[in-house]
């Protein structure tokens, strides 16, 4: 069918736009850190509850699905890092358990711990869970400390198991990048989907003072990963070496993923601008769009152009790339014409949201539904 | 060496404490939808505001099983990663693709609509809504298949070739792998074990009602519909429960053995209906294996190979072999083993020095004995036998249990037929009590198929032992303590709210 780079190429793709849809997705975690931000009384906690409650199993599904993907596509960096950055991958587990049974629980007469403790789950889930898939995300820029032996068994080098990545401040600034874009996120999310005065008056404030330091994050983040020491692999030899500003020159070699970065900036500018100026509703649009995009081309740049997208700061040729960690030709022709369903999933996700989100959500609309979060 | 058997001790330990809880809920899950789906379809197509209440009141309780059934579901997943990770390199080729198509096919479908299911009444129409109902419904079902067609798979591994070169299986055929007998048998088992589970459940809660004399009609609707998906479901349990464990003889005798408890293998074998092991019983002495126990003769012959007069090996013969029987004892396939694990290394160096006569030579070595690999890190010949009494006792509750159910059923659609039932006291009572017994079946059912498999991840193809990720046994004692406390802490909470959700009743919803 088609030859086996192109495969990996087609399914580093795949991973990268399951990745960028899930940060865009994370507005529900972003939404849950800001619940006693923007909400002043109970019902409008509730509403605002409510209104993530019906979008946060999407967000879930992404996260499980990004990893069965990776699972299926590129299963040697699925056995290397989930095994070796063990304790980074558990905390996100636990911060994603703990997250799906609040919504249900939270307002649930008997629910024996109570509802404050239901929005701390929350809350833990939509901050330390982000920030901790930051810094996961991150390590594949900054690397971890892991060695494949001659039989492709691998194993982490400290036992510190991925916790050691906390002691960089580029992962570090990756995280709580990742946790500021969530929060402005959610509150655009918010502006879209919920019809309360009181609440939309608080947007403006919490959009401005989130972006900005998100702002200021994503400038650092992404001049380090321009200026950094990049590993490059030779395509005959299989031979990985150091490059300075590899980063950069990836770019430079495509073009058009320079073009797409320029108007995801916009797209998000854009939607930043129109809901603080205007208010407007759809914001979450424009921003979310640019959210995807710029997400995607950060993926891309570590899968394509020879690049190594998990760095092993133990063993430099241990590093993993796309074509030294991927599933077999034919289980990646396999996968390819099972991906043929994405195009259907994506379309009836999005016909059953934009049928249940004809109207914006208000405060009479959840206490009249007596099965409401 | 110490170290590494107590990692590959509490990863087992983690594994099976993630996987029993998540079991816990999933079965509902699966049953439930559906009976939930067929009430509506009844309130859709008589437009009876009754029916109405009923579908949204048993809905009610499934999103409270819904939830934590996700909570401990996503940590199953990603523990394949975690917790075995050489398992994932080795065998990822095949078992990633499974995983994979289930959240693509089954999770979205999910999760999508069961938004719609909940919050969708009054926004979109009643036959949009009835169908999202049954999507959700095939959805969990799907998800279903895919996991089981990952876990026939890890009992019966077909459709795939080990690859010298990058040291890992991989899939050369996706229908092998999908059709794999196991597998099909395995998921219509497992997915009529949670249409019982279901219909026990609604059984016995609407059995509280009758007894407390409230929402009686409510409770008698939900009986009959009940009643008779069990009765129907539960046939189709011991129709699929036999060819699974006509699977299991043909694919791991050893595992058949463990489950009745049968070291000396004999023509008409028969079934032990009733039995109690003798714990100093060890393999190669000669005491009776069980200190007391009931047969029935030529059942397990019959039951194993569909003929009364057919050999089946005890764990002696699979150990010691048989020229008779054709069977190759385990010593012999670990000395195989070690001879293809060794030509396997001798390949990688040859291969590395640029000797490729030498290790075209080894390949060749490899090649013959490489369907022994996994016996070749086994350490003595008794480490291929699982938990005799673990696979036994297990293996007769949760068939005991499946004919009693089977009984309660009959005897439930009779009465509520009848419209007796509200007064069979000793009936309500029973239906209320088994509930717990429902679950019990089904953690029983997965433990054999799970321990029983022991002590292979994959049969006789990768011993646990091999699979583990190798991080420190502190590690994953950590996370396993971290995992039992918060998945109880959660399950008292699931626990209470759904009591209290019965005690609102339908009237609340």
């Amino acid at each position: 069918m088609f030859d086996l780079l192109t495969l990996q190429q087609y399914w580093w793709f795949l991973i990268s736009l399951l990745g960028a849809l899930f940060v865009f997705m994370t507005f529900v975690q972003g939404g849950q850190t800001l619940l006693y931000t923007l909400a002043k009384t109970e019902d409008e906690r509730d509403v605002l509850v409510n209104s993530l409650g019906r979008k946060w199993e999407l967000t879930f599904t992404a996260l499980v699905m990004f990893g069965g993907a990776l699972f299926a596509a590129m299963p040697l960096f699925y056995a290397v890092s989930f095994g070796g950055a063990y304790y980074v991958w558990m905390g996100i587990l636990f911060c994603f358990i703990i997250q799906a049974v609040s919504y249900e629980y939270r307002k649930k007469p008997d629910n024996i711990y109570g509802e404050r403790f239901y929005e701390a789950l929350l809350y833990i889930n939509g901050s330390l869970g982000i920030f901790l898939i930051g810094v996961a995300v991150a390590t594949l820029f900054s690397g971890g400390n892991f060695i494949v032996n001659e039989n492709n068994l691998s194993h982490w080098t400290v036992e510190s198991y991925g916790l050691e990545a906390l002691l960089n401040p580029f992962n570090i600034a990756f995280g709580l990048m990742l946790v500021f874009l969530s929060r402005f996120q959610g509150a655009l999310y918010f502006l879209n989907n919920v019809n309360v005065p009181s609440i939309t008056a608080r947007i403006k404030k919490v959009v401005l003072i989130n972006f900005g330091i998100f702002l200021l994050l994503f400038l650092y983040v992404v001049s380090t990963i321009l200026f950094m020491d990049g590993l490059r692999y030779d395509a005959t030899t299989s031979v990985i070496s150091v490059e300075s500003m590899k980063f950069f020159h990836s770019f430079m070699h495509m073009p058009l993923l320079i073009v797409l970065l320029l108007i995801a900036v916009s797209a998000l500018l854009y939607g930043v601008f129109i809901a603080v100026a205007k208010n407007a509703q759809k914001a979450i649009w424009f921003s979310g769009f640019g959210v995807t995009l710029t997400v995607l081309v950060l993926f891309l740049i570590l899968g394509l152009d020879s690049s190594v997208f998990y760095p092993s700061l133990a063993d430099m040729q241990s590093s993993l790339t796309i074509e030294n960690s991927s599933a077999s030709q034919y289980t990646l022709e396999v996968m390819s014409i099972v991906s043929l369903l994405v195009p259907v999933v994506v379309l009836y996700i999005i016909f059953v949201w934009r049928s249940m989100d004809k109207s914006q959500i208000t405060i009479d609309e959840v206490k009249s539904d007596p099965h409401h979060y | 060496m110490e170290q590494t058997e107590l990692l590959v001790d509490w990863s087992r330990a983690q594994f099976a404490l993630t996987a029993l809880y998540h079991w816990l809920f999933v079965p509902l899950t699966l049953g439930l939808t559906f009976i939930v789906a067929i009430m509506e379809t009844i309130y859709v197509k008589t437009g009876d505001e009754k029916w109405k209440q009923t579908t949204k009141f048993w809905m009610g309780l499934l999103a409270i099983n819904f939830a934590i059934g996700l909570a401990t579901g996503i940590i199953m997943e990603f523990e394949f990663g975690t917790n075995w990770s050489n398992y994932s390199w080795i065998v990822g080729d095949i078992f990633g693709a499974p995983l994979a198509i289930e959240g693509l096919m089954a999770f979205f479908m999910e999760s999508t609509f069961f938004a719609v299911m909940f919050f969708g009444w009054n926004k979109v129409s009643k036959k949009a809504h009835l169908l999202s109902t049954w999507l959700v419904a095939i959805g969990s079902n799907l998800s279903a298949l895919w996991i089981l067609v990952a876990n026939g798979w890890m009992q019966h591994p077909v459709g795939m070739k080990f690859n010298p070169d990058t040291a890992r299986n991989e899939m050369e055929s996706f229908w092998e792998v999908f059709f794999n007998p196991n597998a099909v048998s395995k998921f219509l088992h497992t997915i009529s074990s949670g249409y019982v589970l279901a219909s026990l459940f609604v059984i016995g809660i609407s059995a509280w009602y009758l007894l407390k004399k409230r929402d009686t009609q409510f409770a008698k609707r939900s009986i009959i519909v009940a009643s008779s998906f069990g009765l129907i479901t539960s046939l189709f349990l011991l129709t699929t429960g036999d060819e699974s464990a006509h699977q299991v003889a043909l694919n791991q005798p050893m595992k058949l053995a463990a489950m009745e408890g049968l070291y000396d293998g004999e023509k008409r074998a028969g079934i032990v209906a009733f039995g109690v092991l003798d714990p100093k019983k060890e393999i190669g002495d000669n005491h009776a294996p069980f200190l007391l126990s009931f047969e029935i003769p030529g059942a397990l012959s019959f039951l194993g190979y569909h003929d009364l007069n057919a050999f089946v090996p005890g764990i002696k013969n699979l150990i010691q072999g048989s020229k008779e029987h054709g069977i190759l004892s385990i010593p012999e396939k670990m000395e195989k083993g070690r001879i293809a694990v060794a030509a396997l290394g001798a390949y990688k160096k040859f291969k590395k020095e640029g000797d490729l006569l030498q290790a075209s030579q080894a390949l060749k070595t490899f090649e013959q004995n490489q369907a022994y690999m996994g016996y070749g890190y086994l350490k003595k010949p008794e480490d291929a036998v699982p938990n005799v009494a673990l696979s036994f006792y297990s293996f007769h509750t949760m068939v005991g249990l499946g004919t009693w159910f089977l009984i309660l059923f009959v005897i439930s659609l009779y009465y509520s037929m009848t419209n007796e039932m509200h007064n069979k006291k000793w009936l309500l009572y029973l239906a209320i009590a088994t509930i717990p017994l429902g679950y019990v079946a089904q953690e029983a059912g997965w433990i054999v198929a799970e321990a029983g498999r022991q002590p292979w991840a994959i049969q006789d193809l990768l011993p646990v032992g091999m699979a583990a990720s190798n991080i420190t046994s502190t590690s994953v004692m950590v996370t396993f303590w971290l995992f039992a406390v918060l998945f109880t802490a959660l399950l008292i909470a699931e626990v209470k709210i759904m009591i209290k959700q019965i005690k609102i009743g339908p009237e609340g919803h």
